[in-house]
């Protein structure tokens, strides 16, 4: 079971009134998550009744730059962007490097001076670490993982849409 | 396989080339055995690149943390190497499978993806056997961990 339970410090988008909960635990630098993103995208403009929350879940030895990249979305989030450098990340995904961070926020027209000092700020490196922290606890042992109405899901994550659907994938394109 | 309240057979074991690990000399700690199959298959690796970043939430609980397979000391070495790991694996080698053996977790020339938490008096706490393809995560461990006395 997901725990904690989604709270205020979540990052919600989607139809916030939504009354199925998706929550992604994710890493900026995996590429499977890489390849989820474009189909939670997909979902969520195909669904209108689906509230979607994304926690860190930074294997950050196994993937260098993936923490940097949770604290980058995080920073941004502090200027109100938090999605906009989420998607920015997994759609440059490749070109992941500590540069590319901020040409990111460059991009996004963040305060580039705040966001370099919340970089620093170990309020967020705490977030990033309590995701990841309650990932564990929630029963993450890889990424990306989700829970739909706080229960993991088990299933491939191609499969996402037709079982948020409660349809089978086949019987949905006839 | 060993349950709660079995005392844990002690070993000793090779982690690199030049040093060994003796189980009764990790005194004053809670110990995590991570038994798994083998070094580098898809599964292993993730369940081993979890451990190595649940390490400090293991030491908040005063736990120190093995994985054990039947892989020699090399291989070890070289997978720990590539997936930057920071806790020993053991080479439960020669003769082959015989810690993973005592511990009932020995099947078809393999370790069984098994853990183990061992208290500070060398008894088992817990233990968990996973089917062999399924990564069994650290929140099992943890809630071992945490219900032990400090």
């Amino acid at each position: 079971m997901l725990t904690p339970p989604i709270n205020t410090r979540d990052h919600i988008t989607g139809n916030p009134q939504g009354t199925i909960e998706l929550v992604e635990y994710g890493d900026f630098q995996c590429p499977y998550c890489g390849e989820a993103y474009p189909l939670v995208k997909h979902m969520l403009q195909a669904l209108q009744d689906v509230k979607f929350i994304f926690r860190h879940f930074p294997l950050s030895e196994a993937h260098e730059y993936a923490t940097d990249a949770a604290l980058a979305a995080e920073a941004a989030g502090r200027q109100g962007k938090f999605w906009e450098m989420h998607d920015a990340l997994y759609e440059n995904q490749a070109q992941l490097s500590e540069g590319l961070l901020s040409q990111l926020a460059k991009i996004l027209r963040l305060d580039m001076k705040q966001f370099a000092a919340d970089m620093e700020d170990h309020q967020l490196l705490s977030k990033v670490e309590a995701d990841f922290e309650s990932g564990v606890r929630s029963g993450v042992n890889g990424t990306p993982t989700f829970f739909i109405n706080g229960k993991r899901y088990n299933g491939d994550f191609t499969d996402l849409l037709s079982t948020l659907n409660g349809t089978d994938a086949s019987e949905s394109e006839i | 396989m060993l349950q709660q309240g079995d005392k844990a057979p002690d070993f000793t074991l090779s982690a690199t080339p030049d040093r060994t690990v003796t189980l009764s000399s990790q005194q004053g700690k809670k110990i995590i055995l991570a038994f798994y199959p083998a070094d580098w298959s898809p599964v292993c690796s993730d369940q081993m690149a979890l451990y190595n970043e649940t390490l400090r939430l293991f030491e908040k609980h005063n736990a120190v943390i093995f994985g054990i397979s039947v892989d020699g000391v090399w291989c070890h070495q070289a997978f720990s190497k590539d997936r930057h790991l920071h806790f020993d694996l053991l080479a439960d080698f020669e003769p082959k499978g015989a810690v993973s053996d005592l511990y009932g977790v020995y099947k078809d020339g393999v370790s069984q993806r098994a853990l183990f938490v061992i208290d500070e008096t060398g008894t088992i706490q817990w233990s968990y056997l996973s089917p062999i393809g399924e990564n069994p995560g650290a929140d099992g461990i943890l809630s071992a961990l945490e219900s032990l006395p400090g």
